[in-house]
């Protein structure tokens, strides 16, 4: 069997076009079929339908309804759909208007124009249910745990209404034709496969909580079943679009993987242990007790719900797979809700359940399974490091079991091999390891998939705290209100303070401002570079910009967007950036080149009903790397149609396209750029007024000499603040008796005295004599030879003579050395490694006249 | 007055304690002004949450660590800055590189993704992790964070100065309050800096320049050395001080001190020499005297390399006074053992009274006693090719050196005296 071509699904259309548009050459259809090849399953969705498509989250799938299927010239398939909302996709600010709590089963039929109604056909998950309810009706009780979604209010992007009673009858009218046909027909089902695929999902199911309470568990599966269909779903196109190694992996951790041909590896040892445990477990509960669990699921409150979240966190990606194997059930389980209503006869209702649960179940799971067999061998190896240390003592029994039992399981490992050729080589390097459950040769069926050995954390071992919360303590006592004007003043000073507006730059604002907003509302996506010297308000700026939108969209005036940010500096290394980009945009937390792939998949594919995103790239030049990837990359999605990505780049110099960036790389950038300038006097005493505001702690004059100062220097904002800060504080010190003294020249001029003086004088003349002396003798030494670099002991010399001019002892030569290696970790000299005594040669590393002026004094 | 050896137990401890540690509680001279900012400034941050930075820089041993621990010491006792501020310590000589650094950083501050001693996740992780707590917090309510930064000009050296930059920018942000206080004898500490790490250090700088008088470093000297007026032996105490009090009018005490003055201002030579002169105290001898004194700084003061000469042997010396003649000649060139044997040949052939003829291989066996001393260094480094006669070497002696040396050399022979004063006296 071929793995790869069974996890593929077919779209296909259901029945004869209805309809067809000469003009725009296109076909309608009243219904579409997707097949899952693999498991020779087909649904059917008919216009009017509710579906699940998939959005840029895998958690987190759109819900729409099927107004319209065609095909057009060029083949492809498209439907058009009417949005629904989950409330998430609400901006938060809009939320509150409802006044009333969301449960997460409802949804908003959606007016806002922004959206592109027509998709993609492959798009579309599955089918789902949405109920139209009365504003006031609660959704029942028995439906609450049920995947399925209600609509009580439209949206519009401002408001929300009560449903029309026309989109309330069309609604309620579609609901009654998705009941009345059975949307799933099934043929041939291999009854074996039923009973593996049965039992794979309990293993599962209870590998994910260990506990024996199996129910509990596929309740616990159920409720996150919207999320992991979606997941699935995500992961499974993922691997169909060839290389993706992780999301391959992701796949294979639900394996059902039994080969001799493994090594025997530590890891090995440790999965088959934890194989081990859970089949003991799982194995127990009889075929009927089973059926029987599946009614009790209706009845059972979704209590795991949480358990199953906390997994995810603990488990980051690897829990997909987990949830996966849950997923397989919603069907079954929507069905079965279906038929509640219907089917008097308890017995009959069982076996409803019994066999569309097999059906689906028989069908759906080895599609998946084969694929994922490798992940289970896969894990992070980290994590596998965790563990060898405490699995080493059980190494010796496990491996008893192991070759026991490992001959019963050949046949899987040629499909192992299969999966393998496909596989990219950074994952062959990796061991590959199977599992070998040793209780499994009880079992007749070869095929029996195992589940996948979940990793419980032992107890007694320190586990990596994954769910660590960063936080700093908070401090015991409040922290001091300003009291004088001076601290007032101080703090208002303070880069940190966020200005109420930002003086100074609004030309640059309003140019980025525009062009944001442009793109914006334009839908596209774009790039625009902004150079500076440091200081010069650059991010403040892209900041009051974003603020300033994200208040427009708030009005109403913009569509929504999301921001996000990223800074160079705050890198570790370039191939972060995506790693990070990823996390903001969708909380994952991946790898760096997973990440890079996800993102290219994200800006790169038509997404429907994606919001702009806004992404800083602040530092910029600290992404260059040698292929420059990472910068091609983050200019390449803009470009891309879909991609709906507006760049903002910050950097410090002005050429820096030209100077470090490729070619392909700096027409990406393209020529959207922006040059902040240093601050001139007069931006500097307005930022400085406009920061004081109406506190009155400064002279005019003093702010124009700060001013006039930096603006001289480097035009630095921070610089300025820093020095009127200082000076704040000098005054402040000075001035302990008389409350309002005011900070006036003389305080700034010893606050820029102190912050530029150069420090080179100050030390020589404050050097001890022989140290001075030293001096001297270099210079001298200097004269004499006509170079500016002598030998130690060329110095030593001068020194000497020096010291009997003066009548004072002569120094040993340790002593000069000692001198000149103080002198030189202060750096007044550069000198040579000291292993060469007494020829290590001296240099200065101030100028002759900054020695001679200093030394001139005394 | 019979002195008990408890008591001088005690002064030897109270008095080496002083001397040694610089972090206990030494007082400080000279720099109250640097004190006062210091403490004003991190008052600041810890009672008004204000983020800060600051760079003190001085040569070493000006007590740079001293005021540190000095203002955290007062700091810890006020009573709003009580359990209210997180100390985080680095040294550049041990956190080598940013990923140690970032380790050692969230150690110190008991963020959630430490266990035990470990620090768990990657670079990558534990910086986001880290500057998402930073960035969490907020002027008034989070605690305050102190970093300190100990060779401060090591971290520049990191790559691209990542963790200096995220400190400085996180003092220049509305985040949690911190302040970052580097200590560096670097002058040009400064243009070490990065431009965007430099824009956002507020370019404070606490200078500890030594700057004090000959008089208010006898000052220090008897400071350092009075026992204070809680010390048990009251008697003893006044006696001992009293003596202190004396020996700072001593000429030759004075005279000491001021070598040593002009030699070097820092404190910590000053209190070495006091440590070797308080070494000496016993109950026999219960007092410092100024010949302690004397005896401390020579032996304090001593030139290493002529030392070694002392030590050696007559033919050894006649060796290295061969090649200061070689070194006379050639003004300093390199030579080999060739030279330098065929030079004490031709002294021993006027000399032969004197001086046993030694065979060449005898002498080549000096000649290297010579190198492994380091007196003598090759210039490039010995190959198998080259013969050991012909390196070239360097002699790692001054001229003064050697003369000094052979002043104090025991049982010179007249002879090699003469031929050391000038090559030409054997003529």
């Amino acid at each position: 069997m071929d793995t790869r071509q069974q996890s593929k699904i077919i779209y296909s259309w259901y029945g004869k076009p209805t309809n067809s548009d000469r003009k725009l050459r296109t076909l309608q259809y009243k219904g579409i079929l997707i097949k899952s090849e693999r498991s020779r399953k087909e649904r059917c969705i008919q216009l009017g339908d509710f579906v699940l498509v998939e959005g840029e989250n895998a958690d987190q799938p759109f819900v729409a309804q099927l107004l319209d299927l065609y095909e057009d010239g060029a083949e492809q398939k498209h439907a058009v759909v009417q949005w629904f909302s989950h409330i998430s996709e609400i901006p938060k600010n809009k939320q509150k208007l409802l006044k009333r709590r969301i449960s997460s089963q409802e949804v908003f039929f959606d007016k806002v124009s922004g959206y592109d109604t027509d998709i993609a056909v492959e798009t579309i998950i599955d089918s789902v249910l949405v109920i139209p309810l009365r504003l006031k009706d609660e959704l029942p009780t028995r439906l609450k745990k049920e995947k399925i979604f209600c609509v009580k209010q439209s949206w519009d992007g401002k408001c929300f209404k009560a449903l029309s009673p026309h989109t309330f009858s069309k609604l309620n009218e579609a609901n009654r034709k998705e009941d009345g046909i059975p949307n799933s027909f099934n043929s041939f089902v291999p009854s074996d496969i039923i009973s593996s695929a049965k039992k794979e999902t309990k293993k599962a199911g209870s590998s994910a909580t260990k506990t024996k309470n199996v129910e509990m568990e596929i309740e616990s599966k159920h409720s996150a079943s919207k999320s992991s269909l979606s997941k699935k779903r995500h992961s499974l196109r993922v691997a169909n679009g060839i290389k993706n190694p992780t999301a391959r992996k992701k796949l294979e951790l639900n394996s059902p993987t039994r080969s001799p041909k493994s090594k025997l590896l530590e890891q090995e040892d440790i999965w088959a242990l934890l194989d081990d445990d859970c089949d003991s477990q799982l194995l127990k509960p009889t075929a009927i007790k089973r059926k029987v669990k599946f009614t009790e699921v209706l009845s059972s409150p979704p209590k795991i719900t949480c358990a199953n979240d906390k997994l995810k966190s603990v488990f980051g990606t690897a829990e997909d797979q987990e949830v996966l194997s849950g997923t397989l059930r919603l069907s079954p389980y929507r069905k079965l809700e279906d038929s509640n209503e219907k089917v008097r006869s308890l017995n009959m209702e069982v076996d409803a359940i019994v066999l569309t649960g097999h059906k689906e179940l028989g069908s759906q799971s080895p599609a998946v399974t084969p694929r994922s067999r490798r992940t289970c061998t896969q894990e992070t190896s980290t994590r596998i490091a965790e563990q060898i240390s405490l699995l080493n003592m059980l190494e010796s029994k496990e491996e008893e079991d192991f070759l026991s039992s490992s001959d019963g399981s050949y046949s899987s490992s040629s499909e192992e091999e299969d999966s393998d050729v496909s596989c990219t080589p950074e994952k062959k390097t990796k061991p590959s390891r199977m599992f070998s459950t040793p209780k499994s040769s009880r079992k007749p069926s070869v095929h029996t998939p195992a589940k996948t050995p979940r990793k419980t954390p032992l107890p007694g071992t320190p586990r990596t705290p994954r769910n660590a919360t960063p936080e700093i303590p908070r401090r015991s006592h409040a922290a001091q209100k300003p009291t004088s004007v001076l601290e007032e003043a101080r703090l208002r000073l303070h880069v940190s303070a966020v200005p109420e507006s930002l003086p100074c730059r609004e030309e640059e604002f309003q140019d980025i401002y525009n062009f944001v907003e442009s793109k914006l509302i334009d839908g596209t996506g774009g790039c625009m570079y902004i150079s500076g010297v440091p200081g010069t308000g650059k991010t403040a700026t892209v900041h009051e910009v974003i603020r300033c939108l994200q208040r427009a969209t708030e009005d109403d005036d913009l569509p929504s967007f999301q921001f996000i940010e990223i800074n160079g500096m705050k890198l570790t290394d370039p191939h972060q950036a995506y790693v990070q980009i990823l996390e903001l945009l969708t909380g994952q937390k991946v790898t760096a080149t997973h990440a890079a792939v996800l993102l290219a998949n994200l800006f790169c594919t038509p997404g429907p009903k994606r919001k702009t995103t806004v992404l800083v790239v602040d530092e910029l030049d600290l992404l260059w790397t040698r292929k420059q990837n990472v910068m091609y990359n983050l200019f390449d999605w803009p470009t891309q149609k879909h991609s709906k990505l507006i760049i903002l780049a910050i950097a410090n110099t002005m050429d820096l396209p030209e100077r470090i960036m490729m070619n392909r790389v700096s027409s990406r950038l393209g020529l959207t750029r922006m040059s902040f300038q240093p601050y001139t006097y007069k931006q500097l005493q307005q930022i400085i007024s406009s920061r004081l505001n109406s506190v009155k702690a400064f002279e005019e004059d003093a702010i124009q000499l700060v001013s006039r100062k930096v603006a001289a220097l480097s035009g630095d904002a921070r610089r300025c603040l820093d020095i009127c800060r200082r000076a704040a504080e000098i005054c402040e010190f000075s001035s302990q008796k008389s409350t309002d003294e005011i900070v006036r020249m003389t305080h700034i001029t010893q606050a820029i005295d102190e912050m530029f003086s150069s420090p080179y004088i100050q030390a020589i003349r404050n050097a001890s004599l022989h140290e001075q002396i030293f001096f001297k003798a270099i210079l001298a030494e200097f004269r004499r030879v006509g170079v500016e670099e002598a030998t130690v002991q060329q110095v030593y010399r001068q020194h000497i003579a020096l010291c009997r001019m003066e009548g004072m002892q002569s120094p040993t030569v340790s002593d000069i050395l000692a001198i000149c290696a103080r002198l030189g970790a202060c750096r007044l000299l550069l000198l040579e490694s000291s292993s060469k005594y007494l020829h290590m040669r001296v240099r200065l590393n101030i100028s002759q006249d900054d020695v001679m002026y200093a030394l001139k004094d005394d | 007055m019979a002195v008990t050896q408890i008591c001088m137990t005690m002064v030897q401890k109270m008095l080496r304690e002083r001397l040694c540690h610089h972090r206990a509680m030494g007082k400080l001279f000279g720099i109250d002004q640097q004190y006062k900012h210091l403490l004003e400034l991190l008052k600041q941050t810890t009672v008004c949450g204000e983020s800060n930075s600051a760079l003190i820089i001085g040569p070493r041993g000006s007590g740079k660590t001293a005021l540190l621990n000095r203002v955290l010491k007062d700091l810890r006792e006020m009573k709003q800055v009580k359990e209210n501020l997180l100390e985080v310590h680095l040294n550049g000589l041990l956190q080598t590189n940013d990923k140690v650094a970032l380790k050692e950083i969230t150690r110190q501050l008991h963020l959630e993704n430490v266990v035990g001693d470990k620090v768990f996740g990657s670079f990558a992780e534990n910086l986001a992790f880290l500057l998402e707590a930073l960035r969490k917090g907020n002027r008034t309510s989070s605690c305050p964070v102190l970093f300190v930064l100990d060779e401060f000009d090591l971290f520049v050296h990191h790559k691209n100065q990542t963790l200096l930059y995220n400190l400085f920018d996180i003092s220049q942000s509305a985040q949690t309050p911190v302040t970052v206080i580097g200590l560096t004898c670097r002058q040009d500490i400064l243009e070490l800096l990065e431009k965007r790490v430099k824009s956002r250090f507020s370019h404070r700088r606490i200078y500890l320049m030594n700057s004090f008088a000959f008089k208010q470093y006898i000052r220090i000297f008897k400071e350092q050395l009075s026992l204070p007026a809680e010390f048990p032996d009251k008697a003893f105490a006044q006696k001992w001080n009293s003596n202190i009090q004396l020996l700072t009018e001593d000429k030759t005490v004075q005279d000491i001190l001021q070598n040593l003055f002009h030699y070097s201002k820092d404190l910590r030579s000053l209190n070495f020499l006091l440590m070797l002169a308080v070494s000496n105290v016993t109950v026999r001898h219960p007092l410092i005297t100024a010949s302690d004194l004397q005896e401390a700084s020579k032996q304090y003061r001593m030139d290493s390399k002529a030392n070694i000469v002392h030590g050696l042997s007559v033919l050894e010396i006649c060796l290295i006074i061969a090649m200061k003649h070689l070194n006379d000649v050639y003004e300093g060139e390199p030579f080999n053992f060739q030279m330098v044997y065929n030079e004490f040949q031709k002294f021993i052939q006027r000399k032969a009274h004197c001086m046993y003829n030694f065979e060449k291989p005898v002498v080549m066996k000096a000649f290297e006693h010579l190198l492994q001393l380091e007196l003598v260094k090759p210039i490039e480094r010995p190959s198998v090719r080259s013969q050991r006669e012909y390196l070239l070497m360097e002699l790692l002696l001054d001229n003064n050196q050697i003369m000094d040396a052979l002043q104090a050399y025991p049982n010179c022979p007249t002879d090699v005296k003469q031929w050391a004063a000038s090559s030409l006296s054997w003529l």
